[in-house]
């Protein structure tokens, strides 16, 4: 029997497969405003802080804080039941967006993982994509 | 009090929290807006709008008129999760004032208990249609860890501890144990150990995800209910005293760089509905907000202003939320709320139903005299992307 495996975006998902695409090539992206700025974060094909805006895709360098976290005791999925005790977080990226993923590489989350602490992206490699998570910096 | 556009005149609240798969949602619904009807002194043919929030899949509108047997000049299937039936509420005010509707008929039906749906819990199923859920799918994160990361947040900003949130456990725990349909949800959903609870029972129980133990969960239920709203003209010829709609609000909130995840939309909502009922939060005897979790209700009394941001773990200590402590401030969830009374997935419509009965007399905790009320829905997730529905209600 097949190991129940991480559940994955579409990979052809419009607003959001330019992001999955980069993942290929390891590349954390996210966009911004040409007119007005705006950070804009889950990918979209328009501005949410002006009409005209022309969108541009930026590359963020993956490093960030915890801005809060859960850990996960309880989980009927047949993938993550197996993963528990694990860490779900919101990372506020040090170029603004936040982004919902886990923190890993660590001995115990229930001790080591603390609101404000600082993390690094880590790729988890899959065959089309690959996901970005996070670890404690050295 | 301005506002004397509408007034809930029926309410019904689906007894059985456990129909064994034997009665469906749409079932559920139409008994429920009989035996509403029935207690505002109305039929069918009485009702020119109806509020529901389609949950019934393509063309509800539609197709739930029809199997109600209904000719609606005004249909309404807002659906923004369990806040909805808070959003229906200001819709039919809005609709009742504006000459639209006479009669409005609000239902709700749900067998997510029999569905075995693991709502809290289930996690992840697969990357949704939506943009949003295509960037969170990976991640793991039930229901519980989403609001989980407000009460983590909420504890490292502002020093709030599990008992303070506890606190909101036990009170409601407290009501439901007066009110037999609750013990009887209990029983039928196989709760162990029925009974008034302490706050070391809720920090000693389980943890689902930190730091929200099982305690500070709300059950999975069947069931169900209907609320009628009618004109003053209506009303006036109802079996039951009117409850007035006072005000309402209506707001959403999504994740946002640099935002407060402690903060919800409600703060919107709330100032919105207590301005358009010319009445402050000071004034409220009943405070019917939605449990889904401790830390839902937590974060709800801060931002409709019973206290300010922060302060709520303090403000709630001592059983200050209880029925018959009404000189502290409004009583909590006096039907036993959705931690230990009534959680179909969508819990807005008892708020109103609950509220509705304190206003009249009705209640199983009832609190002596309360003349004004408030309702307060949070729909879809409060740590992430949520709506939020305020209804200010009061009596003659």
């Amino acid at each position: 029997m097949n190991e129940p495996t991480r559940p994955l975006p579409r990979a052809n998902e419009l607003d959001t497969q330019e992001f999955w695409a980069a993942t290929k090539n390891k590349e954390l992206r996210y966009q911004q405003c040409d007119g007005c700025n705006t950070v804009v974060f889950y990918p979209r094909r328009h501005c949410t802080g002006c009409t005209s805006g022309n969108l541009t895709w930026k590359l963020s360098k993956g490093f960030g804080t915890v801005y809060t976290f859960s850990v996960v005791r309880q989980s009927y999925h047949p993938f993550f039941r197996g993963k528990v005790p694990y860490a779900v977080a919101w990372i506020e990226l040090e170029e603004g967006p936040r982004i919902l993923s886990n923190v890993i590489d660590v001995d115990d989350p229930l001790v080591d993982v603390q609101i404000s602490m600082k993390v690094e992206l880590v790729w988890e490699e899959h065959e089309e994509i690959n996901i970005p998570l996070f670890k404690p910096v050295d | 009090m301005k506002q004397r556009d509408a007034a809930i005149v029926g309410i019904h609240e689906y007894q059985s929290r456990d129909v064994e798969g034997k009665v469906s949602a749409l079932q559920i619904k139409a008994e429920s807006a009989a035996r509403a009807l029935e207690d505002a002194g109305l039929s069918w043919s009485d009702v020119d709008a109806i509020y529901d929030a389609g949950d019934g899949g393509g063309m509800n509108g539609l197709t739930i008129a029809e199997y109600f047997g209904l000719k609606p000049t005004v249909i309404d299937t807002t659906n923004v999760g369990g806040s909805s039936y808070e959003f229906h509420a200001a819709h039919a005010k809005r609709d009742i004032a504006s000459g639209k509707a006479n009669a409005a008929l609000l239902t709700y039906g749900s067998t997510a208990h029999s569905n075995a749906r693991a709502i809290g819990v289930g996690g992840a199923g697969g990357a949704g249609r939506h943009p949003a859920d295509n960037m969170d799918v990976f991640s793991g994160m039930t229901l519980v860890a989403n609001y989980a990361m407000v009460a983590h947040r909420h504890m490292h900003d502002y020093g709030t501890t599990s008992e303070q949130l506890a606190e909101i456990s036990i009170a409601t725990r407290c009501h439901a144990m007066r009110n037999p349909d609750a013990v009887r949800a209990m029983e039928d959903l196989e709760f162990l150990d029925i009974r008034e609870t302490t706050i070391d029972d809720v920090t000693n129980s389980r943890m689902i995800a930190d730091p929200l133990h099982l305690l500070e969960c709300c059950m999975i239920s069947d069931g169900g209910g209907a609320v009628v709203i009618a004109s003053p003209e209506v009303a006036k010829n109802c079996r039951k005293t009117p409850v007035w709609v006072l005000g309402s609000g209506e707001a959403t909130k999504y994740p946002q760089a640099g935002g407060d995840i402690t903060a919800s939309a409600g703060a919107y909502s709330g100032a919105q509905a207590f301005g358009e009922a010319g009445i402050t939060p000071a004034e409220i005897d009943i405070a019917m907000i939605y449990d889904s979790f401790s830390i839902t209700v937590m974060v709800l009394l801060e931002d409709l202003g019973f206290c300010k941001k922060g302060e709520g773990g303090a403000w709630v200590e001592g059983g200050r939320l209880r029925f018959d402590r009404p000189s502290d401030g409004p009583a909590l969830n006096t039907d036993g709320g959705g931690l230990s009374s009534n959680h179909p997935g969508m819990r807005g419509i008892f708020l109103l139903i609950e509220a509705a009965r304190q206003l009249r007399g009705e209640s199983c905790s009832q609190v002596p005299d309360a003349k004004l009320a408030v309702a307060h829905g949070n729909g879809g997730m409060l740590g992430s992307r949520h709506a939020a529905g305020t209804i200010i209600m009061g009596r003659d």
